[in-house]
C-alpha cells in the first residue's frame, strides 16, 4: 500500500491492467483466430481442419466476390457522402443554437437509438413497400402517381436505411469540433473583410475537419460491413460483403473462407482509412 | 494540431473496434472449436456406456439418476402450444425454459461453437444427419420413451435415423406456394409460372422466394426435372441461370414474413412452408396453399438431445419427448400450428378439420412428388457459390 502511494505510475498500470487484459483476451485473441483460420482447410460441416492452405485467400479474388467488395465500397462511400451532406448542416445548426437548447437537440438526435436497429429497419418497410407502403399508397390515392415508385428492394432502399441508421454518428463528432470553435477567429476573419462564405471555408471548415474525418470513418466502416439492412430493405436481392461472410458461416459451413473474407475486408478498411487520413492531412496543409 | 492527433487516435481506435464488431459477429461462435472436436466424438460414448448398463434393469429411473428440475428446449419460434409446458410441469414437476433459433444453420453453428444448457433441440432431417455424423447427439434410451409406440411406423424408418436411435419426429410439413385468393384467381400451376414469369403476369414483381439456398435450388431443380440433391454441375449451372432470369420477377428473398406480405396484398404469391401460410390464413382469411405440379420438398423436424447434457438433463429431456408423444399432446401441438403430426395415436383423436386437411396431410399422389433435402457435405460450397451468384446478379 505504502509503495503504491509512493509510485503513482504503478497505480496507473494497475488500473490499466484490467482493460489491457480484457482487450488482449476479447479483442486480440478473436482477431488472431480469424487470421489463423483464413489459412486452414474447412471442416465438412463447419469448423476447420488443421491443414495449411492459401486457397481461401485466392478465392477472395474470385471476380464474383471481388465485385461484391467493390459494390459494398460504392454503397458505403455514397452513404458516407450523403450522411456528411445531411449531418454537417445539422451539426452546425446545433452548435450555433443557444447553449441551453443544445442539450435538448442532441437528446432528440439520440432518441431513435433507444429502439432496436432491427425494429427501426422493419419500420421503414411499412413506409417503403411497393404496393402497401404508406408513401406509395398515399401518393397514388392523391392521384400523383399512376404506378408505384420502386422504393424497396434496391440500392436506394439500402442506402436510405444506412444513412438513417448512421446519421447521429456523423453529427456528434462534427458537433464536438464546431462547438469548440473559437468565435474570435471568425470575428478576426470578418475584420479582415472575409465574406461569410470565405470565413466558413478558410476558418470553420478546416477546424471542423477532425470531426468530419472521425464521423466519416464511423459511418463508412459499419456501412461497408452491413448485412441486416441489405437483407431487409434490399429484399435480399443484392448482396454486400457482410452477407457473403455470414452465408459462408451459416449456409456453406465454410468457416475458413468466411474468415479469409473478413481478413481481406479488414485490410481493405485499414487501407481506405489510411488513404483518407493522408488525403485530409494534405488538404488541411494546402489550405 | 495536438487536438487533431488525439481525434485521429480516437477515431482509429473506434474504427478498429467497429471493424472487429462488424466482422466478429458471425465468428463469435468459433473460438472454442479446436477443443470441441475431440470432445464431440468422445461425448456420445461417454453417455452411452452407463446407459447400456442401465438397460437390463426394469426401471432405469430408479438406479440413481433423478431428472433435472429444469430443462431448456431450443426450438423454432412459435412452434409449440404454450399450454404444453404448464401441463408438463404439472405432471412431472420439471420446469421448462425455451430459447429460439431461426434456421438449422443457426442451431448447428451455435452448438458447434460449444453452447451448452440445451436439453432438447428441434433440428430438421438433414441437420439431424449432420449432427449424428459429427457426434453431436446423445443416443435416446427407448425405455424412458414408452410412447414411441404411438409413432406412425413410417416415421421409424427415416433415412437419417432408422429406428429413432437419436431423434423422434416432432412435426413435418411441405414447401410450396401460398397465394392471395382475393387478388389472384389463377395462380400458376407449374413452377414455370414462378421461374419464367412474364411481365404481364399479375404476380410478376409481386412474389418472394425463400432466402434459403437449398430450398430455392430444390424448387428449380424439381422444375427442370432433375434430382433436387444433384451434384451434377451442369444441371446446377442450368438451375442457376434459371434463377438469375427469374430474379426480375421476384420482389425479394424472405423467410420471415412472406406470409404476411401475401395476406396484406403487398405480394400475390410466395414460396414458403405450408404451416406458415395456414397460420396466416387464420388471420387474413385470403390465403391458400398448394404444391406446384412438378412437386416440392418435404421436411421433418425432430426432437433430439445434444451429446453434452448431464444424465439428469437427459432423463428429463426423454420425459419431455415422451410427453410430446402422448396422443392428446401430439394432437394439441399439431392443431396449434397446422403442421402435420407423425403421431398415429394423435390422428385417431384429432379434429377431422385438421386430419383431413389436404394442405396439412397431402394425399398420396402429392406425397409421391415431395422430396427431401439431403446434406451434401463439402459440396454445399458449390451450391452456396451459385446462390451467391444468383443473389448478386443485377
Amino acid at each position: 500500500m505504502e509503495r503504491l502511494r509512493r509510485h503513482p505510475e504503478l497505480q496507473a498500470w494497475l488500473i490499466l491492467a484490467i482493460p489491457v487484459i480484457f482487450l488482449l483476451i476479447f479483442f486480440m485473441a478473436p482477431l488472431l483466430i480469424v487470421f489463423v483460420y483464413s489459412f486452414l482447410e474447412r471442416g465438412k460441416y463447419g469448423g476447420v481442419e488443421w491443414v495449411f492452405t492459401l486457397d481461401n485467400i485466392r478465392r477472395v479474388f474470385d471476380p464474383l466476390y471481388f465485385k461484391t467488395f467493390l459494390r459494398s465500397f460504392y454503397i458505403a462511400i455514397v452513404t458516407t457522402l450523403i450522411t456528411l451532406g445531411l449531418g454537417y448542416p445539422l451539426a452546425y445548426f446545433i452548435a450555433k443554437s443557444p447553449p441551453n437548447r443544445r442539450g435538448a437537440l442532441l437528446f432528440a438526435l439520440m432518441i431513435p437509438f433507444w429502439t432496436n436497429f432491427l425494429i427501426r429497419t422493419y419500420a421503414w418497410l411499412t413506409l417503403l413497400r411497393t404496393h402497401t407502403g404508406l408513401i406509395n399508397v398515399t401518393l397514388m390515392n392523391w392521384g400523383l402517381l399512376s404506378k408505384p415508385l420502386p422504393l424497396y428492394g434496391n440500392d436506394f432502399a439500402i442506402i436510405l436505411g444506412l444513412v438513417y441508421g448512421w446519421l447521429p454518428v456523423m453529427v456528434l463528432p462534427i458537433y464536438a469540433a464546431l462547438e469548440r470553435l473559437d468565435e474570435s477567429l471568425l470575428e478576426a476573419a470578418r475584420d479582415l473583410y472575409a465574406s461569410s462564405g470565405k470565413a466558413f471555408w478558410r476558418v470553420t471548415w478546416p477546424l471542423s475537419l477532425p470531426g468530419v474525418v472521425a464521423g466519416s470513418m464511423l459511418v463508412f466502416i459499419p456501412s461497408l460491413g452491413a448485412f441486416v439492412t441489405p437483407a431487409i430493405l434490399g429484399g435480399g436481392k443484392s448482396l454486400m460483403i457482410g452477407n457473403i461472410i455470414s452465408n459462408q458461416f451459416l449456409g456453406a459451413h465454410d468457416w475458413p473462407f468466411g474468415s479469409a473474407l473478413s481478413m481481406v475486408m479488414m485490410i481493405a478498411m485499414l487501407a481506405a482509412t489510411l488513404i483518407y487520413f493522408r488525403w485530409t492531412k494534405k488538404s488541411e496543409s494546402s489550405l | 494540431m495536438q487536438r487533431k492527433h488525439l481525434f485521429a487516435l480516437i477515431a482509429i481506435l473506434l474504427i478498429a473496434t467497429m471493424a472487429l464488431a462488424a466482422c466478429g459477429g458471425a465468428k463469435a461462435t468459433e473460438a472454442p472449436k479446436p477443443a470441441e472436436k475431440p470432445a464431440a466424438t468422445e461425448a456420445p460414448q461417454a453417455t452411452e456406456a452407463p446407459k447400456e448398463e442401465a438397460k437390463p434393469t426394469e426401471a432405469p429411473k430408479e438406479e440413481g439418476v433423478k431428472p433435472a428440475d429444469e430443462i431448456v428446449v431450443y426450438n423454432w419460434s412459435d412452434y409449440v402450444d404454450p399450454e404444453m409446458y404448464g401441463m408438463f410441469t404439472e405432471q412431472t414437476g420439471i420446469k421448462i425454459g425455451e430459447d429460439n433459433f431461426s434456421s438449422n444453420e443457426d442451431l448447428l453453428a451455435k452448438l458447434q461453437g460449444g453452447a451448452t444448457g440445451y436439453s432438447v433441440i428441434v433440428p430438421s432431417d438433414y441437420t439431424v444427419a449432420i449432427m449424428i455424423e459429427e457426434g453431436m447427439l446423445a443416443e435416446l434410451d427407448h425405455d424412458n420413451i414408452p410412447n414411441l409406440k404411438n409413432l406412425d411406423p413410417e416415421f421409424t424408418k427415416l433415412y437419417y435415423d432408422p429406428g429413432n436411435k437419436y431423434c423422434v419426429p416432432y412435426l413435418w410439413g411441405t414447401t410450396g406456394i401460398g397465394y392471395n385468393t382475393e387478388l389472384l384467381e389463377n395462380p400458376p400451376k407449374s413452377w414455370k409460372g414462378i421461374f419464367e414469369a412474364k411481365e404481364d403476369d399479375p404476380w410478376f414483381g409481386r412474389m418472394t422466394l425463400l432466402d434459403d439456398v437449398r430450398e430455392v435450388f430444390s424448387a428449380a431443380l424439381i422444375y427442370l426435372g432433375y434430382d433436387n440433391n444433384t451434384q451434377d454441375e451442369a444441371q446446377l449451372e442450368e438451375a442457376k441461370n434459371l434463377l438469375i432470369k427469374a430474379k426480375k420477377g421476384v420482389s425479394g428473398y424472405d423467410n420471415d414474413n412472406y406470409e404476411d406480405l401475401v395476406g396484406s396484398g403487398e405480394n400475390l404469391l410466395a414460396h414458403g412452408w405450408n404451416g406458415d401460410f395456414l397460420q396466416a390464413a387464420d388471420e387474413y382469411e385470403n390465403i391458400d396453399y398448394y404444391i406446384p405440379e412438378e412437386g416440392g420438398t418435404i421436411w421433418i423436424d425432430n426432437m433430439c438431445i445434444p451429446a453434452n447434457v448431464t444424465p439428469e438433463q437427459k432423463l428429463a429431456a426423454e420425459m419431455y419427448i415422451n410427453f410430446v408423444l402422448d396422443p392428446k399432446v401430439g394432437d394439441m401441438l399439431g392443431e396449434y400450428n397446422y403442421y402435420a403430426t407423425p403421431n398415429k395415436a394423435s390422428l385417431e383423436i384429432a379434429d377431422p378439420e385438421y386430419k383431413d386437411n389436404p394442405l396439412v396431410f397431402p394425399p398420396p399422389e402429392i406425397r409421391a412428388k415431395l422430396h427431401f433435402i439431403k446434406p451434401l457435405g463439402e459440396f454445399e460450397s458449390v451450391y452456396q457459390r451459385l446462390w451467391d451468384e444468383v443473389k448478386s446478379a443485377q
